[in-house]
C-alpha cells in the first residue's frame, strides 16, 4: 500500500506537470515586446512553481515509502524544529515576495503610462474599443485626428452610430465606428477600453493582456505590434447569454496597408 | 498531581423526549452537526449534478435528454441546453457549493459535533441559537432551489453576481431568480454570523479545566479562526447584498453608472460603481476561501499526527501560520481585482499581500510532511484522503503564484487555469479533508466504521478523477481559453488548438469521478446499519477527548464528568511510555510504567 501511494502521487504530480512543460498547450504567438517580457517571467515562475511542486510531491511520497508501518523502529517524539521553521518562512518569503517584484517592471509597463497619461509616442494611434451585449464597436478618429463628443442620447445601433457620436459636431463627422480591428505593424497603439450596458472584457491572448471594459470607467492600454497577422478579441468577462459568441477581429498590417483600410472605411461612412 | 484522572462535575443536561425534539428541532450541537452534514451531502450531490450537466452541455451541446425537458421546460426547450440554461446551472453550482456545501460541512457540520466535545464542553454555549442557524441556513437553501423554478429561471451573473449584469431587469433574463439568489445569500450570511458567533464564545469559555489555548487541538483552532473570519467577512457581503437587492427592486443606483444603454434603450439611472460590488464581494469572497480550507488545515493535522503516531510538527507554527492566514486573507481581495479596471497602483500592494499569504500556507505544507516525517504511518483510509489532501493541496497552490502576479494574471485571469485552480485548492482540498474527517470520526458519530476497501477504491478514483478533471484546465488555461463559455466551438484560436479535445477528457474524468462519489454514498448509507461495530471508545488510539467518550456520545457528551485536561492534543509516541500515545486527560505518572519496547 505505502508503495502503491508514493508511487501515484509520483505519477500524478508528473502528469500535471510533464504536459504543461512538453505539450502542445503553450501560450500562442507573442507579437509585443510586452507579451515577451511578460513570457519571460511566466517562464521564471513556472521553473521555481515547479520545482517547488516536484519537490514537495517527491517529499510526500518518500515520507509514506520511507515511514510505513512496516518499519521497526517506533515513530521519534519529534514535536518541531525552529530552524526549518525559520528556514521556510523566511525562504518562502523571500521567493514569493521577490516573484511579485520580478514582474513589476512588466505590470508597470503595461498599466502605469496609459493610467496617468503620460507621454508616449505622440505618432501613436489611439482607437476607442466600446464593448456592448455581445459585440465589439472599435472607433477611430478618422482623418482630422481628433475623437467627437459623444452622447448616450445618440446611441442609435440602427444607423450605425453604436457608441452615441456627435455627427454634426465638426470632430465628430469623421469618426470611423467598425465592427473589427485594424492596426499598423511597429507602431505604438493605445487603446481605450468602454462598455455601453455590463462588464466586458479585451483579451488577445498574442498581446497578453486583458482588462475589463466597465460602464462609466476608461480603461487604457498601450503596446506595440510588431507581427502581422489576424487575431481574435474573445470577451473574458461574462457579459449575459451571448457572452461565448462576443468576439472580433484584430488585423495588424503593414502601415501602407493600414493606410489604406482606413481610407476605404472613409469612403464607406460618406 | 495524582495519578489518576481527575473529573470536574457539572450539571447533567436532561434529555429531550420524543423523536420530533430530539432529532428534527433539536439544541444538541451533535444532532445539528449532523443536520448540517444532511444538508451538504443534498446540496453537493445537487452541485455535482449541475456540473455534468455543464460538462454535458459543453461536450454535446445539441444532446437531448427527456428528464432535462421534464425537470426544466424552458432552460432545456425539447430537451436540449440553452445557453442561458448553461449560465444557470454554473451560477447555480458554485452558488451551491460555495456557500452550501464548503461553508456548511466543514464548520456547521464537523465544527458543530466536535468542536465542544474537543474542548470538553457539554454543549454549544448557545444551542438555541445554534439551532437558530441550522434552521436560516435551510432555509437559505430551499430559497436558493426556488430559484430553478420561477419565472425566468435561477440566475446567469455567475456565483460573482456582478453588476450591472446582475442588477438590470434589461440586460438578462428578466424574472425574481436573481432577486431570490440575493435573498438567500442574505439569510446565508445571518445564520453564518450567528454560528460563527456561538463558536468563538464557546470556545473562549467553555474550556475544561486544563484546556490552554495552546493544549486544543489544531481542530479546535481551524473552527475557531474560521468563526473570527466569517464573524467579519459575512456582515460585508450581507450589506453588499441589500444594495443590490434595492438596486434591482427599488431603483437605487448603487452598483449602476449613468449612461448606460441597453439594447438601444437608455437606462434612467446614474451615480453608482460596478466596481463598489466587486471591493464588498470580494472583502468577503477572499476570507470565504479560508472559511473553506481552514476547518479542512485542522482536520489535516490532527489525522496526519493521529496516523503517524508523531506530535504535530511545530504546533506553534501551525496556530500562528493560521492566525496568519486570517490576518492576512483580509487584505488580498484585490487580487481577484487586477484586470477589474480598479487603479494598477492598488494591484501592485495587492500583489505583495497575496504572495505573503503563500508563506503560511508553506509553513503548513512543510509541517504536515514534517509530521509525517520519522513517523510509523497507518494507512487507513482517513490517513490517505489526508495524504491526498497535501498532494493536492500543494498542487492547486502553487499555480497561485503566477495569478499573484499581476502581469501574469493579465493573461490568466478569468480562463480555465483560474477555474482549475480554484478547484484544487478550495474545492477538493475541503472534500477530501472533508472525506478524512468523516471516515476518522464515522465510528465516533455512529458506532460503526465505514467499509475500508470501498474507502480507499473511493480514495483512489477520486485522486485520478480530480487531476483528470482539473488538470487539463489549467492547459486550456494556457491556450488563452475564457472561462462561462456556453459553447466552446466559436473561437477559432482555441478550436485550432485542440481544445475540444480537452474538453471531451474533461468530461470523461469527470464521468469517473461522478461515479466514484456515487460509491462513498453508498458505502456512507450502508455502512450506517451494516458497518463494522467500533469496537471501543478509542479505535484509532487517538489522543483528543471525542475518544474518551462513548460511541456515539451520550446527550451531554460526558454525563456530567468531565475530564480535566493534563497535556497537549499531540502526545504520540512519547518516550517512556507504556504504548504509543498519551489521550489528553491522562496523567503524567503513567509514563512512569516501564517500557515494554525499544524508543529511541
Amino acid at each position: 500500500m505505502a508503495l502503491f501511494t508514493a508511487l501515484v502521487i509520483w505519477l500524478l504530480a508528473l502528469a500535471l506537470l510533464l504536459p504543461a512543460w512538453l505539450g502542445p498547450w503553450g501560450f500562442p504567438e507573442a507579437i509585443t515586446p510586452l507579451a515577451r517580457q511578460i513570457d519571460s517571467r511566466m517562464t521564471l515562475t513556472f521553473i521555481l512553481s515547479g520545482v517547488i511542486f516536484l519537490l514537495s510531491q517527491f517529499a510526500l511520497g518518500y515520507a509514506v515509502l520511507r515511514f510505513s508501518r512496516k518499519r521497526k523502529e517506533a515513530a521519534s517524539y519529534v514535536t518541531g524544529n525552529d530552524r526549518w521553521e525559520m528556514l521556510w518562512t523566511t525562504g518562502g518569503l523571500a521567493l514569493f515576495i521577490g516573484l511579485s517584484l520580478a514582474s513589476y517592471s512588466a505590470w508597470a509597463e503595461a498599466r502605469f503610462d496609459a493610467e496617468r497619461h503620460a507621454e508616449g509616442d505622440p505618432n501613436r494611434l489611439i482607437v476607442e474599443v466600446v464593448g456592448q451585449q455581445f459585440v465589439w464597436n472599435m472607433r477611430y478618429a478618422g482623418p482630422n485626428g481628433e475623437f467627437g463628443p459623444t452622447d448616450p442620447q445618440l446611441i442609435d445601433d440602427s444607423m450605425g452610430n453604436a457608441v452615441g457620436v456627435d455627427r454634426s459636431h465638426p470632430m465628430g463627422a469623421d469618426d470611423l465606428i467598425v465592427p473589427r480591428m485594424a492596426l499598423p505593424v511597429g507602431r505604438e497603439i493605445e487603446i481605450v477600453l468602454k462598455s455601453k450596458d455590463v462588464l466586458h472584457n479585451f483579451f488577445v491572448p498574442e498581446l497578453r493582456i486583458k482588462l475589463d471594459a466597465v460602464p462609466g470607467l476608461e480603461g487604457r492600454l498601450r503596446f506595440t505590434p510588431d507581427k502581422t497577422g489576424t487575431y481574435e478579441i474573445a470577451c473574458s468577462e461574462l457579459c449575459g447569454l451571448g457572452h461565448y459568441r462576443m468576439r472580433a477581429f484584430m488585423d495588424v498590417m503593414q502601415p501602407a496597408a493600414f493606410e489604406t483600410w482606413l481610407l476605404e472605411q472613409a469612403q464607406y461612412l460618406q | 498531581m495524582s495519578q489518576t484522572v481527575e473529573y470536574t462535575e457539572v450539571e447533567r443536561h436532561t434529555e429531550p423526549k420524543g423523536f420530533v425534539n430530539h432529532w428534527i428541532f433539536s439544541t444538541d450541537h451533535k444532532v445539528i452537526g449532523i443536520q448540517y452534514l444532511i444538508l451538504a451531502v443534498v446540496a453537493a450531490f445537487t452541485g455535482m449534478a449541475l456540473s455534468m450537466l455543464m460538462r454535458i452541455r459543453l461536450v454535446w451541446p445539441d444532446r437531448s435528454y427527456a428528464f432535462l425537458e421534464t425537470l426544466f421546460p424552458v432552460g432545456a426547450p425539447d430537451g436540449v441546453m440553452t445557453p442561458e440554461f448553461y449560465l444557470a446551472i454554473l451560477t447555480m453550482h458554485g452558488t451551491i457549493m460555495v456557500f452550501m456545501v464548503l461553508t456548511t460541512a466543514p464548520q456547521g457540520g464537523f465544527g458543530n459535533y466536535f468542536l465542544p466535545i474537543q474542548i470538553g464542553a457539554p454543549d454549544m454555549a448557545f444551542p438555541r441559537l445554534n439551532m437558530l442557524a441550522f434552521w436560516l441556513t435551510l432555509l437559505s437553501f430551499l430559497t436558493l432551489m426556488a430559484a430553478f423554478f420561477v419565472q425566468g429561471g435561477a440566475p446567469g451573473s455567475g456565483w460573482t453576481a456582478y453588476p450591472p449584469l446582475s442588477a438590470l431587469q434589461e440586460a438578462t433574463t428578466a424574472g425574481i431568480g436573481q432577486d431570490l439568489w440575493i435573498v438567500s445569500i442574505a439569510i446565508f450570511c445571518i445564520a453564518a454570523m450567528l454560528s460563527a458567533l456561538n463558536f468563538i464564545v464557546t470556545t473562549l469559555e467553555m474550556r475544561t479545566e486544563g484546556m490552554a489555548l495552546m493544549r486544543m487541538p489544531l481542530t479546535v483552532w481551524g473552527w475557531f479562526t474560521t468563526a473570527v473570519i466569517g464573524l467579519l467577512a459575512f456582515g460585508v457581503l450581507l450589506a453588499g447584498g441589500i444594495l443590490l437587492l434595492m438596486d434591482r427592486n427599488l431603483d437605487t443606483s448603487f452598483f449602476i453608472p449613468g449612461g448606460l444603454v441597453v439594447s438601444d434603450r437608455l437606462i434612467d439611472r446614474e451615480g453608482g460603481s460596478p466596481l463598489l460590488w466587486q471591493h464588498l464581494f470580494w472583502f468577503f469572497g477572499h476570507p470565504e476561501v479560508y472559511i473553506a480550507i481552514l476547518p479542512g488545515m485542522g482536520i489535516i493535522s490532527h489525522v496526519l499526527a493521529t496516523f503517524s503516531r508523531k506530535p504535530v510538527f511545530g504546533y506553534r507554527a501551525m496556530v500562528y501560520a493560521m492566525m496568519a492566514i486570517a490576518g492576512l486573507g483580509f487584505v488580498v481581495w484585490g487580487h481577484h481585482m487586477f484586470v477589474s479596471g480598479m487603479s494598477p497602483y492598488s494591484a501592485v500592494a495587492f500583489s505583495v499581500l497575496t504572495m505573503a499569504i503563500g508563506v503560511p500556507s508553506a509553513i503548513k505544507t512543510f509541517n504536515w510532511i514534517g509530521t509525517m516525517w520519522g513517523g510509523r504511518l497507518r494507512l487507513d483510509s482517513p490517513m490517505l484522503y489526508a495524504i491526498g489532501f497535501v498532494s493536492i493541496f500543494v498542487a492547486g497552490g502553487i499555480t497561485g503564484l503566477f495569478l499573484g502576479q499581476p502581469a501574469l494574471d493579465m493573461y490568466f485571469h478569468d480562463t480555465y487555469f483560474v477555474v482549475g485552480h480554484f478547484h484544487l485548492i478550495m474545492g477538493v482540498a475541503a472534500v477530501l479533508s472533508m472525506f478524512a474527517g468523516l471516515t476518522f470520526w464515522f465510528p465516533k458519530m455512529f458506532g460503526r466504521f465505514m467499509n475500508e476497501p470501498l474507502n480507499k477504491l473511493h480514495f483512489w478514483l477520486t485522486m485520478f478523477g480530480v487531476y483528470g478533471v482539473f488538470g487539463p484546465m489549467h492547459f486550456l488555461g494556457t491556450l488563452g481559453h475564457p472561462r462561462r463559455y456556453a459553447d466552446i466551438t466559436g473561437v477559432n484560436y482555441l478550436a485550432e488548438r485542440g481544445s475540444a479535445e480537452l474538453h471531451y477528457f474533461i468530461t470523461i474524468a469527470a464521468m469517473i469521478l461522478i461515479t466514484a462519489q456515487f460509491i462513498f454514498l453508498a458505502n456512507l448509507l450502508w455502512s450506517l446499519f451494516a458497518g463494522k461495530k467500533a469496537p471501543e471508545n478509542n479505535p484509532w488510539e487517538a489522543t483528543s477527548l471525542e475518544w474518551a467518550i462513548p460511541s456515539p456520545p451520550p446527550y451531554d457528551n460526558f454525563a456530567g464528568r468531565v475530564p480535566v485536561v493534563r497535556r497537549g492534543a499531540y502526545d504520540y509516541s512519547l518516550p517512556g511510555s507504556a504504548k504509543d500515545f498519551l489521550m489528553q486527560h491522562e496523567p503524567d505518572e503513567m509514563t512512569q510504567e516501564p517500557a515494554t519496547r525499544d524508543v529511541r
